[in-house]
């Protein structure tokens, strides 16, 4: 079964992406984690998203199209990527998300995919 | 008293309630209403009657009558209520004469660790029943979505009441494997992975203080087998250790690395009294080997050096009886410290395939004896492999130290 672990950072993880003091064990971490879901044979997926003020958000309303700079919520914590697993259960799945390093920081979010 | 220790005591009496109840209704579930029914009733009418002086016989009356008021709902026929009744009338008393009514939970838990029960509700029952923890909690330490911990209760405790499931402690035949798995569910809560000395760290996380006092009260309640304060001796053990396990920093520090001074003696000496004693039945055990693996490391704090040939002796016990990968991984590290890292190496390598995947302390003790042999490149796989597979960033820190650091 599919679901979608959903990571969202916070400003200071979002940072350490280019901070040189800390970037070698931002990345490490993710380089690290996504290699185990990989080897583990559960990685069905996902992508690395540019940080919050990189989006740009379109709603229609009312025939009318509304046009934002920035994410669509403004929150202490936003969406910085997205890993699908392939995974028999929930329990997997959460166990899964433990490990993602934004857990420890920000939070990650399992949800399953809606099969289609 | 402090906060915990009140709590603790709260529970205590919750769980004494729930377990009497529980094996006269022979419904887990039914029992757990009725006494929330009591608690509201009494935080309804104690501010305004003042607090009863029995209190546990208030609840117990309270929660009696509702439990023969919804039998007679539930349809049940009227002679079954009626002895119902009688049952609970005969404990009333008894709770008001002596304020004590007989203690039902060894019996619960027995229940609780049913060789009909799933394994993976058994320790969250125990510490729903047992201890009135709430699912929200329960779901964390065992790292499952709360909504799901709720449906297998609910689904757990339905099946011990249609499939009859007895309340009684197992005769003489069948006690030793069915204490097994109370006292499996009981460590469980506790936690697992302290045995693995490369960077291991505990998944599950506060319920430390729950599970010792659950084996407490094995250990108090069946005091002829001696597993149960192996059990006891191995948490505390275990435990005795939770401040070293980090530095000023908050950094992780391994076992071997450990300041012994910053280990409770207080529990040091009580897990080894309650080893020595459980010795004496010359009965041993999973864990009391268990136990006296963590003997072994703790005497470095008299001595001042680990006797990793008598820790692989000890772990060639225990994965005779119990070949888990945890024991199959503690075993390949002391015979690293013990011989050399080739024999660590092989050790590991004869472990299946299949199960290592995502046991991180298997990639971290390969990492760390591949850097002892100078193979490099395999190392760095294996710490990356390692890192990725944490939980606790703490130990992720650690290990990409080791990773970096030269040979």
């Amino acid at each position: 079964m599919k679901y979608t672990i959903l990571v969202y950072e916070n400003e200071s993880d979002f940072s350490a992406r280019t901070d040189g003091a800390r970037k070698d064990a931002y990345w490490g971490a993710y380089k690290t984690y996504t290699q185990a879901l990989t080897e583990a044979g559960v990685m069905a997926g996902g992508a690395a998203l540019q940080p919050p003020p990189t989006a740009t958000t379109v709603r229609q309303r009312n025939g009318k199209r509304q046009v934002q700079d920035g994410p669509f919520a403004e929150t202490k914590e936003q969406l910085g990527g997205y890993y699908v697993v392939d995974v028999p259960n929930l329990d997997k799945a959460l166990e899964w998300a433990a490990r993602c390093p934004a857990a420890a920081n920000g939070a990650v979010e399992v949800r399953p995919n809606l099969s289609m | 008293m402090n906060h915990a220790a009140a709590e603790l005591a709260a529970r205590a009496s919750y769980g004494k309630l729930v377990a009497y109840l529980a094996t006269w209704s022979r419904d887990v579930a039914a029992a757990e209403d009725a006494l929330g029914d009591a608690f509201l009733e009494a935080v309804d009418t104690w501010p305004r009657t003042g607090v009863p002086g029995k209190p546990e016989a208030w609840l117990l009356t309270v929660a009696r009558r509702r439990l023969v008021d919804r039998k007679r709902h539930a349809k049940v026929e009227d002679v079954a209520a009626a002895a119902l009744r009688l049952v609970m009338d005969r404990a009333e008393q008894k709770a008001s004469d002596k304020d004590i009514f007989p203690d039902e939970r060894l019996k619960l838990l027995f229940v609780c660790a049913h060789p009909a029960i799933d394994e993976a509700a058994r320790t969250p029952l125990m510490l729903q029943t047992v201890l009135g923890l709430d699912a929200a909690r329960i779901a964390s330490a065992f790292l499952v979505a709360p909504a799901t911990i709720g449906q297998r209760l609910v689904r757990v405790k339905a099946k011990i009441r249609d499939a009859g499931i007895v309340f009684e402690v197992p005769g003489r035949d069948e006690l030793p494997s069915r204490l097994e798995s109370v006292l499996e569910a009981i460590y469980a809560a506790y936690g697992s992975g302290w045995e693995d000395v490369a960077g291991a760290d505990p998944r599950r996380q506060g319920l430390a203080e729950e599970a010792i006092w659950l084996g407490r009260l094995v250990a108090r309640l069946l005091p002829d087998e001696p597993e149960a304060e192996g059990v006891v001796a191995l948490m505390l053990h275990c435990e005795a250790r939770r401040e070293a396990r980090r530095d000023a920093d908050g950094g992780y520090v391994p076992l071997d690395m450990q300041d012994v001074a910053r280990w409770s003696r207080p529990m040091l000496e009580e897990a080894e009294a309650r080893l020595s004693a459980a010795s004496k039945a010359k009965k041993p055990g999973r864990f009391q080997l268990e136990a006296a693996i963590q003997s072994v490391h703790a005497r470095r704090a008299v001595t001042g050096r680990t006797d990793w040939e008598a820790i692989a002796l000890l772990y060639e016990g225990l994965i005779r009886l119990a070949p888990t990968i945890g024991s199959r991984v503690g075993h390949a590290a002391a015979l690293a410290e013990a011989r050399d890292a080739e024999a660590g190496l092989e050790a590991l390598g004869a472990i299946p395939p299949e199960v290592i995947d995502a046991y991180q302390p298997y990639w971290a003790l390969s990492a760390h004896l591949l850097k002892r042999l100078g193979r490099q490149a395999e190392a760095t796989a294996a710490y990356s492999r390692a890192i990725g597979l944490c939980e606790e960033p703490a130990v992720r820190r650690f290990l990409a130290r080791q990773s970096s650091a030269a040979p």
